[in-house]
């Protein structure tokens, strides 16, 4: 799978929770949008990552 | 032939100049603007050209004031810019300045969602005034956009947006600018508005503290219908904090999206 760009392989089956909590990112400051389509955050724990999927995830920071 | 002088439609004969108009109807007009750009040397007219004559310092009665506004907008864009709804959700550093851009352009209407009051530290790099302190940040844009235009029309909602409520409130606008502060509230609209909303645009942004270059706040298009504005990485925090210039770089950046999105500019 793609993520931001970068390859990344992983042995098993990944849901998109555990690719974020496996990257350290805190769910509640992201949005997800895989082969460009953006995944509903009550997605996150079903919603399995394919190999040739492309994961871009967009994090916010704090400011306004 | 037909021009529009003031905005009002008049014949005058072919072969008139400009200046021969104003030193007709209007001979101590000292600006003259043509199809919404100053002039300074004369120039003739044609069929259907917009002449607006200013005399310096003028105050103009009632009738003229919104003729006179919309004088330095380009013909042809201003009436979709007059026809366009635009929702802010958060009226702070972001929001404020946003949408006081969008008020001099002359958009139709602005929707203004915020809850809070205006405090002393807002005003760092916020639209307010002394004045406005402890009044709600939505009455005190209104007055704001009231001294700029007062032909814009502003609907304000004094309330906490949620993923509840977001959908109800800007069901009329086309754009959408998320101006949060908080990074799980800008999560949270945009996750709601790309999720919920699939025909509107949102303008989102994230980074922006702190004094460090301008040119790393950059617009890049997610996806179709998502904007986001800023550096990504200047969380303001202590030590790092949110300073008027690339705080309204970044709000400008997000008003300057929403009129090329009412202009059918999709790139960024």
């Amino acid at each position: 799978m793609i993520v931001n760009g970068i390859e990344m392989k992983f042995n098993t089956n990944i849901t998109v929770i555990e690719l974020l909590q496996k990257l350290e990112i805190d769910k509640d400051k992201v949005v997800i949008e895989i082969n460009l389509e953006i995944i509903p955050k009550e997605n996150y724990n079903d919603r399995i990552i394919n190999e040739d999927d492309k994961i871009e995830i967009v994090g916010f920071v704090g400011g306004g | 032939m037909e021009i529009f002088l003031n905005e009002k439609s008049v014949i005058v004969k072919k072969g008139y100049s400009a200046f021969k108009v104003r030193d007709s109807v209007k001979a101590d007009a000292d600006v003259v603007i043509l199809n919404g750009f100053m002039i300074k040397e004369d120039t003739l007219l044609k069929e259907k050209d917009k002449l607006i004559l200013i005399k310096r310092g003028e105050i103009p009665n009632k009738d003229e004031l919104e003729n006179l506004l919309v004088s330095r907008h380009t013909p042809g864009l201003h009436e979709k810019v007059k026809n366009a709804v635009v929702g802010i959700a958060g009226l702070g550093g972001l929001g404020s300045n946003a949408a006081v851009s969008l008020a001099r352009l002359g958009i139709g209407k602005l929707i203004l969602v915020d809850y809070d009051v205006v405090e002393p530290s807002n005003l760092n790099r916020q639209q307010y005034f002394i004045k406005h302190i402890g009044m709600l940040k939505t009455q005190a844009l209104r007055e704001i956009i009231y001294e700029i235009n007062p032909y814009v029309e502003v609907k304000t909602i004094d309330i906490y947006l949620d993923k509840q409520n977001i959908m109800e409130y800007f069901k009329e606008a086309q754009i959408i600018i998320e101006a949060f502060d908080n990074p799980k509230c800008k999560a949270e609209l945009t996750n709601t508005i790309l999720t919920q909303c699939k025909d509107k645009f949102l303008v989102a942004a994230s980074g922006m503290a702190g004094y460090f270059s301008n040119n790393t706040i950059k617009t890049r298009k997610i996806t179709n219908r998502f904007y986001l504005v800023g550096d990504n990485i200047s969380e303001a925090k202590p030590g790092c904090g949110l300073m008027a210039p690339r705080v309204s770089i970044a709000a400008n950046h997000q008003a300057n999206m929403a009129l090329r999105l009412i202009l059918g500019e999709e790139d960024i």
